[in-house]
Formats: C-alpha cells, structure tokens, sequence
C-alpha cells in the first residue's frame, strides 16, 4: 500500500511545472493526430483542453495516461523529461486520468475499486482508506458510498469515486476527459467547483470539454488544439479580464478561424433543382446510450450538396440510419421525391434510390473476412443478375466487383481478396461504388473521409462533387468543417439531436465562425 | 504502390503454398500427434499401441462386416454435421444437439412402430423424419428467441436445453410411450422389414445416403446460394448484416431451426434406420463427439464427411478391440480428448504465427 500511506504527500508549489508536452507529435496511419505541440500545465490550475473532433485532444490524453507514446518530441513531468509507457508508469508519475466513459468495475463495491491495482498480497488497509475518504469528504465534499455496488450508482457519483480514487493515489496531475458530457448543469457545475477546489489544493487539473461556458467559467487557462496542431492559449491574466461573451468569441476564433480565404476548389453552387429528399420533423427514441433525434426537417434538392456539421455523438449516426431504413422513426416523414418512404425496409429504400454510406466501414460496411467481391453485391443478396433463383453467379459477381475495382480504383490484389486486408481508403472506394451501383438518387453520406489519408481525401470529395454534379442529392454529414465548406451549398447544424439551424454556405472565411458558434450552443449567431 | 500493399500482394502470392502448409499443421498434425500421445498411454498401461491401432484398423475399416458396420454408424452422425455446418458458419454455437438429437429419436420411435399399423411404409418413415425435425427444431425455439431477440448467448442455453431435453427423452420412454410388451423400458420397435431399406446385398443402411446429401446440400446451401450467404454476413458481422438490410433476428431463428432440425433428423435416421426403438437411458451423444469434427473439418461438408468416416470407423474398431485387446471402449474418448487438446495447440500457434508475420 505505497500509495495510500503516504497520506500527507507534498504537492509540487503553485505555478510549478506539472506536466508538459515538448515538440509533441503522434502520426497514426494516415493522419498526424498530433503535430508538434508544446503545452505546459501548472500546479493549481484548471487547465482546459478545447478542440474539435480529431484536434488531437485524445491523443493527448492517451500519451499522458501511457497508452500510446509520442513519435517525436517528449513528455516532462514536475519539469523533468519522462516517458510513461504504461498506464501504470503514468500513475506511478502521479497522473490520474478520468475517462469519459467510467474505468469502474460495475460489479465490486466502491471500497474494492478503490484499493483495485494495490499490492495484490496485503491486506487492503480498509481503516486507512476510511480515513482518507473522511478527510476527501470534508475537503472535498466527494460522496464515496465504501460498501455500494459501484454498478448501482449514479454516473455523477462514479465519477467523484474516479476523483476520490485519484486523490488516495496522491496524484499531482488529474486529467477529467469529457467529464461533464455525461452530467446534468447542476452535476457539471459541482464538478467544475471541486475542480476549482482541488487546483486550489495544487493540483494540476486537466480538463477537456466541448462546452465553451464550462471553460470559461471552471478554467484557469485554455488551451486550443485544431487538426493536430496547438492553435492558441488564453492565459490566466486574459482570462478573468474578459468577459464571458468575449471569452467565448476568443475561444471560438481561436477554434474555427482560419483568417484564410475560402478554399479555391469550393464547388460552385448551382441552381438547384426540385427536392429530392424531404424529412419532415423527423422522431427517434432515445435512450441511456443513443441521443433521440427531435424535429429533424431539412430537404435536399437535385444537384446539391446539403452539409450536416456538429460535433461528433450529437445524433449524426442516428439520422443517417433513420433515413437509411436502420433505425426506426417514432414520429414525422421522410419523402423521396415526393413518396412518403414510411415503414420501408433497409432494401426497399435502397431500390428506390436511397443509399447510405456509413461512417463504420470495417464493422458495418463490410464483411472483412469475405472477398471483395461478395462486398460489392452484398446489399443486394439474391438479386440478379448476380444470382439466378436463389444460386450465386460467381463469374457475374466477380465481373461486377473488377468492373467497380477498375471504375473506383480501388487498389486490391484482386476482386478474391477478403476486404479487410485492404486499407481504409480503398474499402471506401468498393463501399462507394456498392451505393452508386444502379439508380441512386440521394445519397447520405456519413463522415466519408474520416480516417482516410490526404489522397483518398481528395479523391472521395471528387467523386461527392460529380455525383451532385449528375443531378443527385447529397447529404453530407461530416465533423470536418473544411470538407463542408468545400463542397455543401448548405450547411444544417446539428446538437444534441436537433437542427440548431441551417447557413448558406458562401465559402467565406467567415463560415467557420459562424458554423462554430452554432456548435457549440450560441444561440443568437444563428439568425 | 505503398509498403502494406506490397505485403498484401506477398502475402496473396504465399498463399498458394501456405493452404498445404495449413493443412498439415492444423489438421494433419494434430492428428498425429493425438494417435501418438494416446499410445504412450496406451504404452503405460502395458498394451502395445500398435497391436490396438491394427485392430481398430482392421475390425474398423479392412474386414468387410466392419466396414458396413462403419458405414451404417456414420448416418447420424452425418446429419448432426449438416446442423452443426449451418449453424457453425452462421456464426451460431448450438451446442445443443445431443437434446435435439434425443427427442427427434424418441419422435420418431414413438410414431412409426404405431403408425406401420395402418399406413405404409414409405409414408410411416417419411412421417417419422418429418416429426423428428420438428421436434428437434422445436426444442431449440427457446434458446432462438433468447438469443434473436434478446441477445442471450446461445452456448449456454442450448447447453441446458440439451440436459432437459434428455432428461425429457427419458421421461416421454418410461412414462408415455413405454412398450407395454416387454419388460424393458423401451418404446414399440419398428420391425426389422419396416426400416429404412438395406443398400443392396450389404447391412449398410441407406441413411448413409440421405446422411451424404443432407451434408452436401448443407454445405451446397451455405457456400453457394443466396440465403447461405445471408446466414454466412448475419454469422459474420451482424452490424453489416443489418446495414445491407437483412433481417438478423429472423434469419437467426431460420438457423436455429434448420441446425435444431437436422439433429432431430439424426435421431430419426438412428432410430428408423438402425435401432428400431429407443431404450429408456439411452444417450449415444453423439453431438458432442461430431462437433470437434466438424471443426477441424474448417465447417467444410466434403471434410466433415471425410473426417467422420474415420471417426466412424474408429467407434466400430474401438467396440471389438474393446473385447479383444481389453481396452475400455471409452478409450475412444481418451484419443479424442487429445485430438482436441492438439487441435487448440495448433490453431493458438498458427495464429500466432500469423500475428508476428503480419
């Protein structure tokens, strides 16, 4: 019991180096999530971590609770170089981390989680430990039930057990990932004071959030990553002279400006034609899991581009599958060129011109273990020509997918080789060409670049342009603010399940800022 | 071309070769390793391995009663593998068709040695097959729902469904449809004359042959038809299978109820082609033994009939060895524990071999 003996642990002084990155970068295939970033957390301050999807904020945290290493660049922590390669060596380097998504075991008690990953042949110091969580109670105000089942507690009150068990481990550094996206206002703001309480401790806390007003009001300084890269910081000083309107703007800028042009290959805009896809205040059931979708109306015309930015997890999925036929629909409509889909089915929508291709390409898209080929027919099993009552036509099959191999480039060994030994990139390609074989009329696309390299990139957004170009409707749903304003005419924004408004695009510098705004829950920029 | 292209392209190149590779260490390997560790134990029990093997070889496969004898054996357990084919590459663990089995068989005989009274034969046998498939069928409906609609893992439902469904058996013999001629508790005997017919001048029963078309249909129907791929995608990634728009939940009862249904088949083509009856306790479990078969057959129909041919033949031989050498029959179940044993070994290190290559 190292750890939990060492009640009275001295915390490094206020203003100290806690932790820090230098010259930070971490490529995984494809992408560089992290590109030479240089940050330094202080004892006592809240740190905050702000950046859309993919700005590299994960990465980070992965690096500083040891679950990946930096390519190039190192970590330091209390001033001194570190590697931490394990999540053990970064908590033996006195960092605690609080995942989004609790780290508990639902099925032991609180006690029992607490002492989890002790010295497995002592005796867990259960009077020791009651008296630590006494003086985390009074200093604190953490409320840690010892002889709950941890499964039948509230998410708020795992999460002070997160804290409470990081507190025992004396830790000098806590880093709370997304840690009020679970809670109610009232949950987040208990949390944002205690965070405020444990900096004033020394703690070096490091907090990553979506919400604006939550950094503004619980942070002592933030930090702004965008693509990878550090884009900016608000110092202590700056921070409390501004005004929350003003901080949240600064914040913003720093998040979505680009301060460039617009991009010089942004799709021109036609004149659209008549609506091909209507959805009409459109319902879903929601539940501990999924967000429900609420009044979700937008149509989409002939020849355009209908962009859905938002931040990831915000109903994205769920409309993509509602229209897809995958996800039913409790309320509201859904017309393709002018019929009301109804109840139709997966493939009953399919053959009317509805196609989707998903964000999940290796777990949804495709069958990794099956050739490419069978991927090519497999949403249309047992239709010919590919099969002839109810037996398979290898050799037409197999013309098919050499065909779309050669039409969408895909790079395979050959149309026998099982899709997943192929790269993301080219299972995008064979998925793309799947949803455009036949009479497609709207297609819905979900993220389609996510992941993909720089290459692929360019050449799917190609491909989007050309299929509104041959007059059918898109829908784009992307976190990729860039890739929208490239090609959407319009761009709806989607949170919390909801429309929070639609832009014209006009490719200027500006769109980001105001796509930003919308995001991230300001309500006035949307007029 | 990039890096992992040019492995993917050196890895498609090698795998031309690789499948003989395969073959020998993960099917032939264990084999042989198997025979050999079950000698040394055969060796510490003061018996020559080889004097064992020979018998089992002879009486099994070389002396022309055996071998009909092996062949007639190889009937049920033919069609248990066609169940477990289906319900294996869709990605279904029914593990419950020692139950399935049973109750089909005791369907069976309880139906034809009454119905014989008064129909003819044909339509008696055909009556015996089709109740037995329902039955079987019908015993997994529970474990089906489960797991289609609430994703209750099948392993262990059938597992317990297979318990009942015996114990059931054994119920339905002693109570219900009990013999009132004899003293044995058993159910009515269909008359030698009235079972299945003999194949020409042989013992060998013709449900060999329905057991061979039943694996090649089954086999057929997975690899090559429509709705063998749709179970094969449900089986295989069911989130894909619900994006290409099938119907996951149905087509997992569709499984249960083909593979269920199969293993009452086999109970009915035991029963109307060789026992006649069903004795009270009687439980061959023959499930359990073709299952490690039909995995080491990779699911594939020609190699599970290749495979249990020699399965067959090692039951037959182990049975008059038993008598001759004086080894226990259930020494059987001692080789085929280490086949399983060596079989794990193998798969564990061709994976493993496979994740530093790749």
């Amino acid at each position: 019991m190292r750890d939990l003996a060492r009640s009275d642990h001295p915390l490094p002084a206020k203003g100290a180096d806690a932790v820090g990155l230098v010259n930070v970068t971490k490529r995984f295939p494809g992408v560089v999530a992290v590109d030479d970033v240089s940050l330094t957390v202080r004892a006592g301050e809240v740190h905050v971590l702000l950046g859309e999807n993919g700005a590299g904020k994960s990465t980070i945290v992965g690096m500083l609770a040891g679950l990946q290493e930096p390519d190039n660049g190192h970590l330091t922590v209390g001033g001194g170089r570190v590697r931490l390669t394990s999540p053990s060596g970064s908590l033996e380097a006195g960092i605690s981390t609080v995942f989004q998504h609790g780290m508990l075991v639902p099925t032991l008690t609180v006690f029992e989680n607490l002492v989890l990953g002790d010295t497995w042949w002592h005796r867990p110091p259960r009077a020791l430990v009651e008296r630590r969580i006494a003086e985390l109670q009074r200093d604190f105000g953490l409320d840690v039930p010892l002889d709950a089942l941890t499964g039948e507690l509230s998410l708020g009150q795992q999460q002070q057990i997160e804290i409470a068990r990081a507190l025992l481990r004396d830790s000098t550094v806590l880093i709370l990932d997304e840690a009020t996206s679970m809670l109610t206002p009232a949950g987040a703001d208990e949390l944002g004071a205690r965070m405020r309480l444990l900096a004033g401790r020394g703690l070096a806390v490091i907090f990553i959030t979506h919400k604006l007003s939550e950094a503004y009001r619980f942070g002592d300084r933030i930090s702004v990553l965008k693509q990878g890269q550090f884009a900016g910081e608000i110092p202590p000083e700056e921070l409390r002279g501004q005004t929350e309107v003003d901080a949240v703007e600064h914040m913003v800028r720093l998040m979505f400006g680009t301060g460039s042009a617009a991009p010089a290959s942004r799709r021109a805009t036609r004149a659209p034609g008549p609506v091909r896809l209507a959805v009409d205040a459109l319902r879903t059931e929601g539940g501990a899991e999924v967000l429900a979708l609420r009044d979700i109306s937008l149509e989409v015309r002939e020849g355009e581009v209908l962009g859905v930015a938002g931040i990831d997890g915000n109903g994205q999925k769920q409309l993509a599958e509602a229209l897809a036929g995958q996800r039913p629909i409790t309320q509201g409509s859904v017309l393709l060129d002018g019929t009301d889909l109804g109840r139709a089915s997966v493939a009953e929508r399919r053959r009317r011109g509805l196609r989707y291709l998903t964000d999940d390409r290796l777990s949804e898209g495709s069958v990794g273990a099956f050739p490419v080929s069978e991927n090519t027919v497999l949403k249309e099993i047992g239709a010919p020509p590919f099969w002839t009552a109810g037996f398979e036509r290898p050799g037409r099959i197999a013309a098919h997918a050499r065909d779309l191999i050669s039409t969408y480039a895909v790079r395979t060994p050959g149309e026998a080789t099982p899709i997943g030994h192929l790269s993301g990139g080219n299972i995008q390609k064979v998925l793309l060409g799947r949803e455009l074989t036949g009479d497609a009329r709207v297609v819905v696309f979900n993220k389609p670049t996510y992941g993909l390299d720089m290459q692929n990139i360019t050449a799917s957004r190609k491909r989007m342009r050309e299929i509104a170009e041959d007059g059918r409707a898109v829908l784009l749903i992307s976190t990729d603010l860039d890739e929208l304003i490239e090609l959407a005419d319009r761009i709806a924004v989607i949170v919390e399940g909801r429309i929070r408004g639609t832009l014209d695009n006009d490719g200027s510098g500006e769109m980001r800022l105001r796509i930003g705004r919308l995001m991230v829950g300001d309500l006035e920029a949307a007029s | 071309m990039s890096v992992a292209e040019t492995l993917e392209t050196g890895a498609e190149a090698r795998a031309g070769t690789g499948r003989w590779r395969k073959l020998l260490v993960v099917t032939l390997g264990p084999i042989a390793a198997a025979l050999m560790t079950s000698g040394l134990i055969l060796l510490l029990f003061g018996i020559n391995p080889l004097t064992y093997y020979g018998f089992v070889l002879q009486r099994g496969l070389l002396s022309g009663l055996g071998l009909e004898q092996t062949l007639t054996r190889m009937a049920p357990l033919l069609f248990l593998a066609a169940g477990l084919i289906v319900a294996f590459r869709a990605g279904i663990w029914n593990l419950g068709v020692d139950g399935q089995f049973l109750l089909g068989a005791v369907a069976a005989a309880a139906l034809a040695p009454l119905m014989i009274l008064w129909a003819p034969g044909w339509l008696t046998l055909l009556a015996g097959f089709a109740l037995a498939g329902a039955v079987g069928a019908l015993w997994s409906v529970l474990p089906a729902l489960l797991r289609a609609y609430q994703g209750v893992n099948e392993i262990i439902t059938t597992l317990m469904m297979t318990f009942l469904g015996v114990s059931l058996a054994n119920v339905l013999v002693k109570l219900i449809f009990l013999d009132p001629g004899t003293t044995v508790p058993q159910t009515r005997t269909l008359p030698v004359a009235d079972r299945l017919p003999r194949l020409f001048d042989t013992s060998i029963s013709s449900g060999l042959i329905l057991g061979l078309i039943a694996v090649l249909a089954v086999h057929v129907m997975m690899t090559r038809t429509a709705f063998g791929l749709k179970l094969r995608t449900v089986g295989a990634n069911p989130h894909a299978a619900a994006h290409a728009g099938l119907s996951v939940p149905r087509l997992t009862m569709a499984v249960f109820a083909l593979s269920a249904g199969f293993a009452g088949l086999a109970g009915a083509v035991d029963i109307l082609g060789v026992q006649g009856n069903v004795r009270a306790d009687w439980n061959p479990a023959f499930g359990l033994m073709v299952i490690p078969l039909v995995f080491l057959a990779r699911f594939h129909g020609v190699g599970s009939i290749i495979l249990i041919f020699f399965y067959s033949a090692l039951l037959i031989g182990a049975e008059s060895a038993a008598r001759r050498v004086g080894v226990p029959q259930d020494f059987t179940l001692v080789l085929v524990a280490n086949l399983l044993i060596f079989l794990g070994l193998a798969e564990y290190l061709d994976h493993r071999r496979k994740r530093t290559e790749g």
